[in-house]
């Protein structure tokens, strides 16, 4: 009877250390896994957007995503004005030029160049000033908003600082917290 | 202290170390096998020795593959498919196994279903059978990567994005799998180790589990007859080899078992060295690029019918939809209600059930395969619906079933 308490003791304290050596062994798997803090440093790409022309995609890459630089023409300004008169009823809509970066006198969409579905590169259709999704055929306009399903939200957008005529991707500026807040796009 | 005495042969000698009779007698004279089955019980001893073949024809490709973004491509298309002798044959082996191995699982599967042989003691059976499933499901994707070519580097892209759960957006889940922002080298690495190691003993662990489950309930049988092993044997052992129902795994059975396994190694090698095409995607003889999609990403044939499920619905109910499907044949035993463990064609609605799965898979597959235009978009719509409809019905259906 004794003996058998102390056998269970023993048990228990076993359990005990064992517990412990397996939760921090765990954490160690854990954090190997984890990307490495030079790949999480890696990571400002600067952009010269004087060099851009309307209606025409050029992909950059950040952090090793495509990132989508779309120079807006006056037509496609009009259209998303009038678009969004529609959609919300009122004169002019401003909702959605909040999803494009002012620089100079210029807007330019500017976006990581991944689906928001699960990650495949939408292509611009520059005739129909729409972005197609081929892998599940979702669709965005031209300032990065979906139209068609399944993609659950627009196109995101990078953090991003202006400085001049120049764009500095993966440091944040007060115009990108203020997307963050208005819901215009998810942190990335 | 065991009692050794001086061996009368090799035999003998091993035989006093190791008990090799009792081994071979519980392993394989007296494993009793029932006489009443078919080709289809061929199909697990298939599933092994398919097994076996990926695993040497992995070892070969192991010797010159190098799990580097830079170099992986080369190592594989160039190094491997012209320069080292035979290569190419180890390549292909391995690439039609792989595929040719799912759709034996899928017949195994099927079998399994039809004759109702998840029942009556054979739960565990038909629960490691579904965790081989998962493991070969994870083991065929990590393989896919580690030639790096665009389809690699596009398949590993979506279904990773697959785990930021949709709207709960847990992009660093993704991240942390990804051990980078993309998939990039230490993803490469990570699921090369996955490839040669991990899952790989992952299965070999789950082979002994699932033989391990059949050894008490025995292999079920085309009639549906509860056979009494115990009985059966003895009469066996008797002398009245005529009358018992049973038969030796080793070697009566084996010898029916293996000749089914010529014929599939036949087809195999068949396919090896004339149409091994089939199993290697002309995309992936693109460089990876995470620049540029390929017009059209579809996953392997055999993943085809869970894509699908995927695919006609917005991102949340499609993951959930993904999810159900990739779990709920795990259930099938506790969600068949009826207590008859006998072929489908006995079972009434359950016979029409069968089918009907059985079809809206095939369709699932097919719709997986085309690209998202109408009126594809809308027929596997409804043959998603149907799957889900079928397992909603299957608790119901087998609840009021008549004993037979
Ligand atoms: C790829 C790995 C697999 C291997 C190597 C394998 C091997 C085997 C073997 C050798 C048998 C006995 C002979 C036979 O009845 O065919 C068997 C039986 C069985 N397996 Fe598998 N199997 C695998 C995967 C699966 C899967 C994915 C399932 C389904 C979830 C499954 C379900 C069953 C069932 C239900 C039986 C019993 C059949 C009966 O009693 O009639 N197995 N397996
Ligand atoms: S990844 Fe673009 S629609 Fe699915």
């Amino acid at each position: 009877m004794k003996n058998n308490s102390r056998r269970g003791f023993m048990g228990k304290a076993f359990g005990a250390v064992a517990g412990v050596g397996a939760v921090a062994s765990l954490y160690a798997m854990k954090r190997s896994w984890d990307p490495l803090p030079s790949v999480k440093a890696a990571g400002f790409t600067t952009l010269d957007m004087s060099q851009y022309k309307e209606n025409e995609l050029v992909v950059e890459k950040w952090r090793g995503k495509p990132i989508f630089v779309l120079k807006q023409s006056k037509e496609m300004l009009d259209t998303e004005d009038k678009n969004m008169s529609e959609i919300t009823g009122k004169s002019t809509g401003t909702m959605d030029k909040k999803r494009l970066i002012k620089i100079g006198d210029d807007h330019f969409l500017v976006c990581v160049g991944l689906c928001t579905h699960l990650g495949c590169i939408p292509g611009y259709r520059p005739d129909k000033k729409n972005f197609l999704c081929a892998c599940h055929g979702g669709m965005y306009d031209d300032t990065g908003m979906v139209t068609k399903s399944p993609p659950p939200r627009g196109l995101d957008i990078p953090p991003f600082k202006i400085d001049g005529m120049k764009l500095v991707l993966g440091e944040s500026s007060p115009e990108y917290e203020q997307m963050l807040k208005d819901g215009i796009t998810l942190k990335v | 202290m065991a009692h050794f005495t001086k061996a009368t042969s090799m035999h003998d000698w091993l035989n006093q170390r190791l008990g090799i009779d009792t081994l071979n007698r519980v392993l394989a004279t007296e494993y009793w096998i029932p006489k009443n089955i078919n080709f289809l019980w061929a199909m697990g001893m298939i599933l092994a020795i398919t097994f076996g073949m990926l695993l040497i024809s992995g070892i070969f490709l192991l010797m010159y593959y190098q799990p580097n973004v830079n170099l992986a491509f080369d190592s594989v298309n160039y190094t491997i498919m012209q320069e080292v002798g035979y290569g190419w044959l180890w390549r292909h082996v391995h690439g039609v196994a792989a595929s040719v191995v799912f759709l034996i699982i899928y017949i195994h599967m099927f079998t399994g279903i039809y004759y109702g042989s998840y029942k009556k003691g054979r739960e565990m059976i038909w629960i490691s059978g579904m965790l081989l499933f998962v493991a070969f499901s994870a083991e065929a994707f990590s393989g896919y990567m580690l030639p790096w070519g665009q389809m690699s580097y596009w398949a590993g892209m979506v279904i990773t994005n697959l785990f930021s759960m949709g709207g709960l957006h847990m992009d660093g889940l993704v991240e942390w799998i990804r051990g980078d922002y993309v998939p990039a080298q230490a993803y490469l690495n990570r699921f090369f180790m996955l490839h040669v190691l991990l899952i790989p003993l992952a299965i070999i662990g789950l082979i002994g589990l699932h033989f391990g489950a059949l050894r008490i309930p025995h292999v079920n049988n085309q009639d549906g007859e509860e056979v009494d092993f115990d009985v059966e044997a003895k009469k066996y052992l008797a002398g009245d080899k005529a009358n018992s129902k049973v038969i030796r795994f080793m070697n009566d059975f084996l010898a029916k078992d293996m000749m089914v396994v010529g014929i599939f190694l036949i087809l195999f090698f068949y396919l090896v060295f004339y149409h091994y095409d089939f199993a290697m995607d002309p995309v992936n003889f693109d460089p990876a690029n995470g620049l540029k999609t390929p017009t059209h990403i579809y996953p392997e044939w055999y993943f085809l019918w869970s894509y699908e499920i995927l695919r006609p619905f917005s991102t949340n109910v499609g993951l959930i939809a993904f999810a159900f499907a990739q779990v709920i044949f795990f259930a099938l035993p506790f969600l068949d209600r009826s207590p008859n463990a006998v072929p489908a064609s006995r079972r009434g609605l359950f016979k029409i059930w069968f089918w009907a799965m059985l079809i809206d898979m095939i369709i699932l597959t097919a719709m997986g395969k085309v690209p998202p235009i109408e009126p594809f978009g809308t027929i596997g719509f409804y043959a998603a619906l149907t799957f889900f409809g079928l397992w909603i019905a299957l608790p119901f259906i087998t609840m009021f079933e008549k004993k037979v």
